[in-house]
């Protein structure tokens, strides 16, 4: 069967949608053609401001390019006019004779500026802001005019005013009314965005209205009702909109404000042809907004595809604009009768507006300036009808500024009714932009945008969508979630984590050779290799200690000036008058310079030579103290109840126990534990990656803390009665983190990613798996059983030793003289 | 930049006493001297100071014919001591040679 012929007069947002609309109900039912008057594919007409602006480039606001027209088999004559449609012989005819034949015809010629036809109106340089030839017009005006004026305080005369100022004109706005964009602000809005833009440097004449354009051939100025002037070079007229209904009516299609058409966007008068857009009149409306055309450009594409009938009420329409880096939103009767139930929230300086108009517990408008997060929540409720007297003490403050404390925890984008509108510009709800990241794994808006066009055509919702972004992922939201490890590699690590695991990778090199590293590796994915392998493989694999960086290398923490520090593990920081000899005599034999009391209640020797490293080792004669790695630091106690008055637990003793149990294990970074024998906390164990705090007849166990940068406190993990349960509990909690961490991950963000809700699922309920990763641990511990400074202390001490080598410095007999 | 030139070759260790893909360092007077084994068990020999902040270049990790500064991941390439972008800076190097095992140096 030989496909139907559609032929679409008019190229824009409208009835682009709807021929997107068509392919995606039926790709092979028709052959299509569409003439276009302007010499450009599809473009965000709502993003010509800015363009004008110098925000965006005409490129980046192409929504459908020429390869998407031919790659769906469309026929696009671009530039060419319809002259005439003869529905008699069912074919359009253009201004320089293309001719097309149709079954069915889309009349998508949208609607022209409206040009106030007061004397002297057809002055050169007195134009429309509608296309992107309007724009090149204004980019060659502003290189010889400086002065501009425009008519209109709307949406568009607004950002036409502040395209020309970026342009270097002077701008003055003339508006007939005493509110600027009066049909969608009240007037404290109005007022506010009126203070914001004259302090961008726009002029306003408000309550003004034009007589007269005067000028020889070119305007010089205007004449105003109140009998002042003003002089421009150039006038911008952005007083509205006309339906551009001329071909239709010529045709006979009755017209009246617009195109007629049925609840099918059918006309009224010949079947066959179809409109669509701001030319389209339904029940008595022409529609001027994004949000119904695209409605009607589905309810299009339904009915011409016999897909059945679905049809289109008309629409409720919001506005959620971003008008001069200045976000707005109104919804419904937003005036207010007198006395109304209203309530309000209005904050100069901070530049925020909220005003709802209530009847009976109900919504019946909504203005909002400066901060419109909440917005299509409100609208929602609006549409519903719901009841929200229990809101309304809380409503104007908007989750969005509370950060995650605010509404007692609750998130905005959780708390949103699947339906509701989220992009009212392309009509995409809460369900779609979540289904979006469910089922396509997206992570990024930028690709929800591509995925949806959410937040594609205004942006003014583009922080709702990084809301329900947030929300959808949980708290494991982050823009890197696919970032990879570095630039040697396009994996990340959870890939490079399971390609190690299933291919069975045991060695660096295999690795970066097998997963084709595009690099030799650098600091960062050859110690995160490095660490992998032997957390997934403690008995088959070998640390490779080129993959090593220099202090985890050398057992020592490498100093500004090239010498290194060295701490002795010193366990629960209860050390004995013995121990405190021993590093008194090695600080005095090797003249250190400095010895320090460190955070984590351990004593630091600093400044000691990479060759006396091996020799200061062997006379402190004391456990490697880990301080250079990414291991298990420091587990740090209060005295607790052997001494404490206060003390309810000994903590002292279970410090010490842990950091015995949890010595020489390499974690994705370093760990830091402390005890407190009570609640009062000396030992600061809520800002521990696991903190134990000793109550009454047990201990809490609470985790993720952080005291760096960023202090984040513990979260409750769990409580539990004995001694052998807080390690058991700890110890699977780390191992967890080890087997799930990133590598150079701390235990705070990490819990933060993955949820402590699942680790706690995991480690304290689950007591199989719990048992589990204790079990694995152990596994790997044994693995682990020298200490590395007595390692390298035999090392030197054989005759030749090779493998530690690097700790000996060579002389040689030359002086080369420094340079 | 400027390479020693004069052929007056010094002894310095066995290859073997180099740990592979690490460094030795070595002292030649005012100047420290770090060696490196590369993974191909070629050697190579620049001065052991970055012109960044003066890290000790022999505790680096080193990624190809480059090394890796220990303390702030400057990145030298080893034949010429060339600083990599966006980094800016030159090591003096010197000339290997491995011979029977031995590694020798011209200064």
């Amino acid at each position: 069967m030989s496909k139907k012929k559609l032929v679409m007069i008019g190229n824009g947002m409208a009835g682009v949608r709807a021929i997107e609309e068509i392919l995606k109900a039926n790709p092979d039912m028709f052959d299509i053609t569409i003439f276009g008057a302007e010499k450009y594919p599809n473009y965000n007409r709502i993003m010509l401001s800015p363009v004008l602006a110098g925000d965006t480039t005409i490129e980046d606001i192409i929504l459908n390019d020429e390869k998407w027209y031919s790659d769906n088999d469309i026929t696009l004559h671009m530039g060419k006019r319809i002259k005439e449609i003869q529905r008699g012989y069912k074919k359009v005819i253009a201004e320089d004779g293309t001719e097309a034949e149709y079954d069915n015809l889309i009349i998508a010629t949208g609607s022209n500026p409206f040009i106030i036809p007061i004397p002297g109106h057809d002055k050169q340089g007195v134009m429309a802001f509608r296309d992107i030839d309007d724009c090149d017009k204004m980019f060659e005006a502003a290189k010889t005019y400086k002065k501009a004026a425009v008519i209109g305080g709307g949406l568009l005369g607004l950002e036409a005013a502040k395209g020309l100022m970026h342009l270097g004109m002077e701008a003055t706005v003339i508006h007939d009314q005493a509110t600027l964009m009066n049909m969608q602000l009240d007037t404290p809005a109005g007022e506010m965005l009126r203070a914001e833009l004259e302090d961008q440097g726009i002029k306003f004449k408000t309550s003004t209205l034009t007589t007269e354009v005067v000028g020889d051939e070119r305007v010089t100025g205007l004449k105003f009702k109140d009998g002042s002037t003003l002089d421009c070079d150039l006038l911008i007229m952005a007083v509205g909109i006309r339906p551009n209904m001329a071909l239709a009516k010529d045709c006979g299609l009755f017209c009246n404000r617009g195109i007629v058409v049925n609840d099918y966007m059918q006309t009224v008068t010949d079947p066959a042809i179809y409109t669509v857009g701001e030319c389209a009149e339904h029940r008595g409306i022409a529609y001027g907004l994004v949000a119904p055309l695209f409605e009607q450009a589905k309810t299009l594409a339904y009915m011409i595809t016999g897909q059945g009938l679905k049809a289109y009420e008309g629409s409720v329409v919001s506005t959620k604009l971003k008008i001069s880096g200045v976000d707005v939103f109104s919804a419904g009767d937003f005036m207010g009768t007198p006395g109304a139930d209203i309530i309000e929230l209005m904050d100069k300086v901070g530049g925020v507006y909220k005003k709802i108009v209530l009847e009976d517990d109900k919504i019946k408008g909504v203005v909002m300036f400066g901060d419109t997060a909440d917005g299509p929540t409100f609208f929602q409720w609006m549409q519903d009808g719901k009841d929200v007297s229990e809101q309304r003490s809380t409503m104007l403050f908007s989750a969005s500024g509370l950060g995650d404390s605010g509404h007692s925890g609750v998130d905005l984008a959780a708390e949103m009714s699947d339906e509701t509108v989220v992009c009212g510009c392309n009509g995409i709800t809460k369900k779609d932009v979540v289904d979006s990241i469910v089922k396509g794994g997206l992570t990024t808006r930028k690709e929800i945008t591509a995925c949806t066009k959410a937040a594609g055509s205004c942006g003014g919702c583009a922080g709702l969508v990084d809301q329900i972004l947030a929300s959808t992922l949980g708290t494991a939201f982050v823009e890197s979630e696919h970032d990879p490890i570095c630039g040697c590699t396009d994996l990340n690590h959870e890939q490079v984590k399971e390609q190690i695991k299933t291919k069975k990778l045991t060695m660096v090199r295999e690795v970066m050779n097998v997963l084709e590293w595009k690099k030799e590796g650098c600091q960062v994915c050859r110690p995160a290799i490095n660490y992998y392998i032997g957390m997934l493989f403690p008995e088959d694999s070998k640390d490779d200690r080129t993959s090593r960086i220099a202090n985890e290398k050398m057992h020592a923490n490498i100093q500004k000036d090239g010498t290194f520090s060295v701490i002795p593990r010193i366990y629960g920081g209860e050390t004995t008058a013995d121990e405190l000899m021993k590093i008194a005599t090695v600080a005095k034999k090797y003249n250190v310079p400095t010895v320090k009391i460190t955070g984590g209640q351990r004593i630091d020797l600093l400044g000691i030579k990479k060759e006396d490293l091996t020799n200061v080792w062997k006379d402190l004669d004391m456990d490697c103290g880990y301080a250079y790695g990414k291991a298990l630091r420091t587990v740090k106690t209060c005295v607790g109840s052997n001494w404490c008055r206060f003390g309810t637990q000994d903590s002292t003793s279970l410090g010490i126990h842990l950091e015995k149990q949890l010595d020489r294990i390499w974690f994705p970074a370093k760990v830091k534990l402390a005890v407190s024998g009570c609640p009062r906390n000396c030992a600061e164990a809520t800002i521990k990656d696991v903190g134990i705090v000793g109550v009454e007849g047990g201990w809490e166990i609470s985790t993720g803390g952080n005291g760096g940068v960023h202090v984040v406190a513990t979260e409750l993990l769990c409580i539990v009665e004995t001694a052998e349960e807080v390690e058991e509990v700890s110890k699977a909690y780390l191992q967890h983190y080890r087997e799930t961490g990133r590598h150079n991950e701390r235990c705070a963000p990490w819990q933060k990613r993955v949820g402590l809700e699942g680790i706690k699922a995991l480690v304290v309920d689950n007591l199989e798996n719990r048992k589990a990763l204790v079990e694995r641990l152990h596994t790997y511990l044994a693995q682990q059983e020298k200490d590395p400074w007595a390692e390298r202390i035999e090392d030197a001490e054989k005759e030749n030793s090779k493998t530690f080598s690097e700790y000996k410095l060579i002389d040689i007999p030359v002086r080369v003289e420094a340079s | 930049m400027s390479q020693s030139t004069n052929n007056n070759w010094i002894e310095v260790c066995k290859l073997d006493e180099i740990p592979p893909s690490q460094a030795r360092t070595v002292n030649a007077g005012d100047v420290q001297i770090a060696v490196f084994r590369l993974t191909d068990d070629r050697v190579k020999a620049i001065e052991n100071r970055c012109p960044h902040k003066n890290g000790p270049l022999a505790e680096g990790i080193i990624s190809g014919d480059d090394i890796l500064c220990p303390l702030h991941n400057w990145r030298i390439h080893l034949d010429d001591g060339q600083v990599a972008a966006p980094d800016e800076g030159c090591v003096k190097t010197y000339t290997t040679k491995v011979e029977n095992g031995q590694v020798f140096l011209s200064l």
